[in-house]
């Protein structure tokens, strides 16, 4: 790995650190129900910085959290985040860039979607959709309510997190372009 | 630097972080299959007992946690209407002594042992490219990073607010994540001529700040 992946890989994991202290956001078409920037910061990783990429980003954002940091939304940090009935959402901040960054990667290559929705698709399945297939089943192991019951409550972020993945996806192909692995723009 | 650390002499901050880090393995592994909510409760008691002994930073530290209570109160209300009272009350009393368990073992230990106590169970990873040198620049890098991103925001924000009677807008957003990624290219070339990643010569180049 060069210098300049790793301060790349670096810097973003620094970013979704920084996007955890924008406050939240109350908007009424989401039912008051707060959004936090930081999950943005994950699906851009993955855009921004590829699978493997953004993947490393994701996993050295959370171990620096995990030591002691205090640069989850809320500035919660350190091992008490394991304790944590959300912790699956946490984790799964991880594989969620990573299948960000492959869709896009493999979507992009094939070029049948415009850039900016490959995007979209890249952060609505890797950021939203990989990152609930973690977080809800440990959100009802942790919490000791079924399965429904914890898919029915995290779905009241869903508004947010599509708001977010079009705001990734815009970044990502708008100013970000140039500095963008995964969503090439093509020729 | 930002840090979880709170400075101390006790007894907990004197132990090596890996003894630590091995007793609260131990502990989750007593804790939680406890369904008894009275015994969870004496448990939770004996953990805040140990907040108190930092004085009013440790409790200021529990408070931390208070993001966490409507989670709490939405999982205490779905268990007492699907189970029942003890029910509810053990797996709310569960979650926040391991929450609060596992904190203790970051308020008294400093950032550095940390790293240096999972180098051990890490050196695994070491097959998959994962090279101890590279992460601890690169957890360094990430604490650095986010103070200088927040002051450029703010930078940013206030050199809008003194030309533009309105809110700073998206066009912000935009500048402020394409200039926040240049500095990363100019951080790397700095890197790069200090000779940090160079091929390694007999006495170690001393390339990292």
């Amino acid at each position: 790995m060069d210098t300049r992946t790793l301060v790349r890989i670096a810097l973003v994991a620094a970013l979704i650190g920084a996007l955890g202290f924008v406050p939240p956001l109350y908007l009424p078409i989401a039912a008051g129900v707060p959004i936090t920037a930081q999950s943005l910061g994950v699906m851009l990783a993955g855009l921004l910085l590829g699978a493997r990429g953004g993947a490393a980003a994701t996993a050295l954002f959370c171990f620096v959290v995990l030591l002691g940091a205090p640069l989850l939304s809320g500035g919660r940090g350190g091992l008490g985040i394991l304790g944590t009935p959300t912790a699956g959402f946490f984790l799964g901040f991880i594989a969620g860039a990573y299948v960000t960054g492959l869709i896009a990667e493999r979507l992009g290559a094939r070029g049948s979607l415009p850039a900016f929705l490959t995007a979209v698709v890249a952060a609505v399945v890797g950021g939203i959709g990989v990152v609930y297939l973690f977080g809800v089943p440990v959100l009802a192991l942790a919490a000791g309510i079924g399965l429904p019951k914890a898919l029915l409550g995290s779905a009241v972020f869903l508004p947010g997190d599509v708001i977010k993945a079009v705001g990734a996806a815009l970044l990502a192909t708008t100013v970000l372009r140039s500095w963008s692995v995964a969503v090439q723009p093509r020729p | 630097m930002i840090a979880g650390y709170l400075s101390g002499r006790s007894l907990l901050h004197r132990l090596p972080a890996g003894v630590k880090l091995a007793g609260l393995a131990v502990l989750s592994v007593v804790i939680v299959p406890i369904t008894d909510p009275v015994l969870l409760a004496m448990v939770l008691a004996a953990v805040l007992l140990v907040y108190t002994a930092f004085g009013r930073p440790g409790l200021a530290r529990i408070l931390q946690w208070r993001s966490l209570l409507p989670l709490l109160a939405i999982i205490f209300l779905l268990q007492l209407w699907a189970a029942a009272l003890d029910v509810a009350a053990a797996s709310v009393l569960r979650i926040a002594v391991m929450v609060l368990l596992a904190d203790l073992v970051t308020l008294s230990t400093r950032l550095q042992d940390m790293m240096d106590a999972l180098a051990v169970p890490m050196r695994p990873l070491a097959r998959f490219g994962v090279d101890p040198e590279k992460l601890s620049l690169a957890v360094a890098l990430v604490l650095r990073f986010v103070p200088v991103l927040l002051d450029t925001w703010r930078a940013r924000e206030e050199a809008w607010r003194a030309r533009s009677p309105h809110r700073p807008g998206l066009v912000l957003v935009g500048t402020f994540f394409s200039g926040a990624l240049a500095t990363a290219d100019q951080v790397a070339e700095a890197l790069d001529a200090r000779g940090f990643g160079a091929p390694r010569r007999p006495p170690p180049s001393r390339s990292q700040e």
